[in-house]
């Protein structure tokens, strides 16, 4: 009988990192309900805060909580292509919505990119963590990929990107009533292009149009701001 | 259609975007063009809600946020560094955020004027 030897083989196993990831987010839903779905209590928020918990006090690393969590990140890419479903059910406004999806998604990625560099420059980051900033706004396969091809701290990128995410699930509704922006199309394109999947998710849970104009946006904002960064960047930020 | 031909729908979409983005080096991810690729497919199938396509996007969809939370963990790796540079981090990623989020909305808002709602004709 070994403790420890039986404690590594289950730590060096996938399922280590699925049943804290599983469990945390279980937990983290018993609380948002019991709290009365406030977006403070926000399963995702909870969720991370104890899993970091845990792998602080325990020192089990990230590494050895990704052998098991990125299974559960895998399953992002089949339910991005699965956004494509409440796109075809409301497909006829969708089409009719033509000229304000393209028009504010377009202004919104340079928007993005504009801001992301030049508040952080401004607040004292160095160039590099300005460049990781530029493309938060993206869903984070792009935006990682994009960090790396302007210069930015690629993992920096990926976290910022989800945290960005997670910060629009908690506050994105509230501040989009607060400034009047009522009509469920504009909250969407708005979620969706400022901030990607989990803000797609957290469009889904308002309405079916808002959800499917959000993953609308988060498709196109991931092409156009691909499309000019690198054009918009060598514009506000010249090679120092 | 059963809940696994449309779970097997929705992963030969993704493989196929993925293919194609490597193929023609598109500066996209996969999925994303999986998205478009599926959604054509429903356009031209037209399944009712009892289908399995629907019935597996929407299995998908309803936990899509639990998904996140293993990138979002990965905080607790650059927590030195975020900590040494909170203000231009953490402040820079809120102001921008709610600056690209409420632009958007307010031009789609504004935009919205000139297209009319997507009643059924």
């Amino acid at each position: 009988m070994n403790p420890d030897a039986a404690a590594q083989a289950v730590l060096d196993s996938p399922l280590f990192g699925l049943t804290v990831t599983l469990g945390a987010y279980w937990v983290g839903l018993r609380l948002w309900r019991a709290l009365g779905r406030t977006a403070l209590a926000h399963p995702v928020l909870t969720a991370t805060a104890l899993i970091a918990g845990v792998l602080a006090l325990s020192g089990i690393s990230y590494e050895q909580y990704l052998i098991g969590g990125q299974l559960i990140t895998f399953l992002l890419g089949p339910a991005t292509v699965a956004l494509a479903l409440p796109l075809y059910r409301q497909f006829t406004q969708v089409r009719r919505a033509a000229l304000l999806v393209v028009g504010s998604v377009l202004v919104g990625s340079v928007i993005g990119v504009i801001s992301g560099y030049l508040i952080t420059s401004w607040l004292g980051g160095t160039r590099e963590l300005a460049l990781s900033m530029a493309p938060k706004s993206v869903t984070t396969p792009i935006s990682v990929a994009l960090a790396e091809r302007i210069g930015g701290i690629a993992p920096l990128t990926a976290v910022i990107t989800v945290v960005t995410g997670i910060v629009a699930a908690v506050v994105g509704p509230a501040l989009l009533t607060l400034f009047r922006i009522t009509d469920p199309r504009a909250r969407g394109l708005a979620m969706g292009g400022a901030s990607h999947g989990i803000g797609t998710a957290r469009a889904l849970q308002e309405s079916e149009t808002a959800g499917a104009f959000s993953g609308l946006s988060m498709g196109l904002s991931g092409l156009t701001t691909s499309l000019i960064i690198g054009v918009v960047l060598t514009w506000i930020a010249p090679l120092g | 259609m059963s809940l696994i031909g449309g779970l097997v729908a929705i992963l030969t979409c993704q493989l196929a975007g993925e293919f194609l983005v490597e193929l023609f080096a598109l500066p996209l991810p996969g999925p994303v063009l999986g998205m478009l690729l599926f959604l054509i497919a429903l356009l031209v199938r037209r399944p009712g809600p009892d289908s399995g396509l629907v019935r597996a996007g929407d299995g998908l969809l309803v936990h899509l946020q639990m998904f996140f939370i293993p990138p979002a963990v990965g905080v607790v790796v650059h927590a030195a560094l975020i900590g040494q540079h909170w203000l231009p981090i953490v402040v820079g990623m809120l102001a921008s955020w709610a600056v690209t989020l409420l632009a958007i909305g307010g031009i789609a808002q504004l935009l919205a004027r000139f297209a009319p709602k997507g009643e059924p004709t």
